[in-house]
């Protein structure tokens, strides 16, 4: 099977109250891939009149679609999720034009991923409940879950399909209605779901607009017509966002980044097995979408003891890491996902070379054939030194590796703990006691303990610290996206007696 | 001499007085982690909610450049010079529209720099 760039449109609309409407004042965006800096389509550049219109339909449609039953909805998200499975191909194609990944990763992780969740979603509203509480002999307390109404959300460009799926799905099973804004650079796949879903829905239940942040995010975020705003993105922007919904006292969750520890204690070489070929590639799994993920093990955290044997088979692993075309199978990384991002990557790679970190591979830009070579691509890059360097501190968000030493379990913990973030970690260890202690002292929503960069459905994800708050990928996230009604009931006869 | 921990380009202060023509009274915040964040923000005065826990880095192109205090901590020890490259970064960045994105160029502070700055 060959994979290449899919046909695509001249231009898209939003998709606004069941249809594909041209952006008011006409104005449209060029989005062009990574791979090859190729036009893909122009996308509206839509403003505040095009976010209201949006945001109007979604408010019509919110009493009725509120109002279906969970068998309706759970039988929706399972239809949408069998036309995601049956294009699944064509999906992941999309996304490795628009976002630069590698198409291994599509094909096994992406699409896969994002076809589960709809049909995670689609079975555990089917067996949830209310409570009922007898609080005495004739007082009832029903607490029954409804939808919030409408919700905004602001997706990013490093998982375009899956991060959609992480937020349409919970939304659309709790019974809202959606105003979805995906990243101005990768606006197509959001697109084409709609075109190909968008049917199944009523009208005005999903709407899907395109633009740049300033211009069409900050109406629909600062929106006192919408019921609650979900982001994943950046802390300054978190923090604005978290500004306009407070103006209307709107709910928020945030989902915004992190600076991953991933800690192997001198056990792992105790033996030289399956389990420690794993090991190896858990380190080397900073590599995976580019480093483009949020809770990419940037940190890598090595017992002294082991450093000069362990380290030697990750930098083996990482040259082997075969770079080329993003469509063909067997490339292993892809293009980072725009240019200024390039840039910011290779800005990094200087600076952590300037506080005195020692370069063990990679280091630069990576120079590609052909067409390939007006893509953006960068050698993956493993830097020696400590975790007061800032490229230990910050979210590099590239194939970007920055490794250190520790002397015991004390030194690992204060190590992986000395960041502003808390998204993700790894520990990995052959010794039981630590395989339970090291996690929990750990501060991080998501530790993997002796894996990593694994998202199945029914895992809860979400940040400690300034990465955030709220958990998706769990039926926890419905409740970020409900109200509780308590209906408390009275089968008493006689009054209170005050008046 | 007077000691500067920001600095920026010809090229990013000819966008930025562009952009303040259009938007008025803008500062620059310098965001944390995931997709567009480690980047200086260019946002709308008013917009933005600064208090005793942003430091205030210093002026560029007469507009105030803050960062969280707790994040410049692991950056005190460098020299920022704002840049700008082209780009589709997502974001409320007000650049965001030219397909310009401001990016941060950094260096270590020299000894007299950092003895300024930084005076142990």
């Amino acid at each position: 099977m060959s994979y290449s760039k899919p046909k695509f449109q001249e231009k898209y609309g939003n998709y606004i109250n069941g249809a594909f409407v041209d952006p008011i004042d006409g104005e449209y965006f060029d989005n062009h891939s990574p791979v090859d800096n190729s036009l893909i389509a122009k996308f509206p550049r839509s403003k505040e009149a095009d976010v209201k219109n949006a945001i109007a339909a979604a408010n019509a449609a919110k009493e009725e679609w509120g109002n279906t039953s969970v068998t309706e909805r759970s039988a929706i998200l399972n239809k949408i999720a069998d036309i995601l499975e049956e294009n699944l191909e064509e999906f992941a194609q999309i996304e490795t034009s628009d976002n630069g990944k590698a198409i291994r990763e599509t094909l096994n992780a992406d699409l896969p991923l994002a076809v589960d969740h709809f049909r995670y979603f689609a079975s555990v509203i089917r067996a949830e409940e209310g409570s009922a509480s007898e609080l005495n002999k004739n007082t009832l307390s029903l607490i029954i879950q409804e939808p919030l109404g409408v919700v905004a959300q602001i997706i990013p460009w490093n998982f375009p399909l899956l991060m959609m799926a992480w937020k349409v799905a919970p939304a659309l099973a709790a019974g809202n209605c959606i105003v979805l804004k995906p990243a101005e650079q990768t606006p197509a796949s959001a697109t084409i779901f709609a075109e190909k879903v968008g049917h199944l829905l009523p009208k005005g239940v999903l709407n899907v607009i395109h633009g740049f942040g300033p211009e069409a995010g900050k109406p629909l975020a600062s929106s006192p017509d919408v019921d609650k705003v979900a982001f994943t993105g950046e802390t300054t922007t978190g923090q604005l966002i978290m500004q306009y919904a407070s103006k209307n006292l709107h709910p928020v969750t945030m989902e915004l980044g992190g600076k991953s520890p991933n800690v192997f204690f001198s056990s792992i070489m105790d033996h030289d097995d399956e389990f420690l070929d794993k090991c190896i590639e858990g380190a080397v799994l900073f590599a995976l979408n580019q480093g483009e993920v949020c809770t990419c093990p940037s940190r890598l955290l090595i017992q002294e003891d082991i450093y000069k044997a362990f380290i030697e088979k990750v930098i083996a692993r990482t040259k082997a890491i075969k770079m080329g075309d993003p469509f063909s199978p067997d490339t292993m990384m892809g293009a980072q996902a725009s240019n200024d991002q390039h840039e910011k990557i290779l800005s990094y790679i200087n600076i952590g070379k300037e506080e005195g970190a020692e370069v063990l591979c990679g280091g630069g830009a990576a120079k590609l054939d052909g067409d390939l070579g007006n893509g953006f691509y960068i050698e993956p890059t493993i830097l020696k030194g400590h975790n007061k360097m800032r490229v230990f501190q910050e979210e590099i968000f590239g194939p970007v590796l920055s490794v250190c030493t520790f002397k015991d379990e004390a030194e690992a913990i204060e190590i992986a703990n000395d960041t502003l973030y808390g998204l993700g970690a790894g520990v990995w260890t052959r010794d039981a006691h630590q395989l339970y202690q090291i996690p929990r002292a750990i501060k991080a929503g998501r530790v993997w303990v002796n894996c990593y960069h694994d998202y199945p459905a029914h895992a809860p994800f979400g940040g400690y610290k300034k990465s955030g708050f709220g958990r998706e990928n769990h039926l926890m996230m419905l409740n970020h996206y409900r109200q509780a009604k308590n209906m408390l009931i009275s089968y008493d006869k006689n009054k209170l007696g005050f008046f | 001499m007077t000691f500067r921990r920001v600095d920026i380009t010809k090229e990013a202060a000819a966008l930025l007085e562009e952009l303040k023509a259009e938007h008025g009274e803008v500062i620059f915040h310098q965001s944390g982690g995931c997709c567009d964040g480690s980047s200086p923000m260019l946002l709308p005065k008013e917009d933005f909610y600064l208090d005793d826990n942003d430091i205030h880095l210093g002026e560029v192109g007469k507009v105030p450049f803050y960062m969280s205090h707790d994040q410049f901590e692991y950056w005190k020890h460098t020299h920022l010079t704002v840049d700008i490259t082209p780009g589709r970064g997502a974001s409320f960045s007000l650049e965001i529209p030219k397909g310009k994105r401001f990016i941060i160029r950094s260096r270590m502070l020299t000894t007299e720099e950092h003895e300024h700055f930084n005076p142990s």
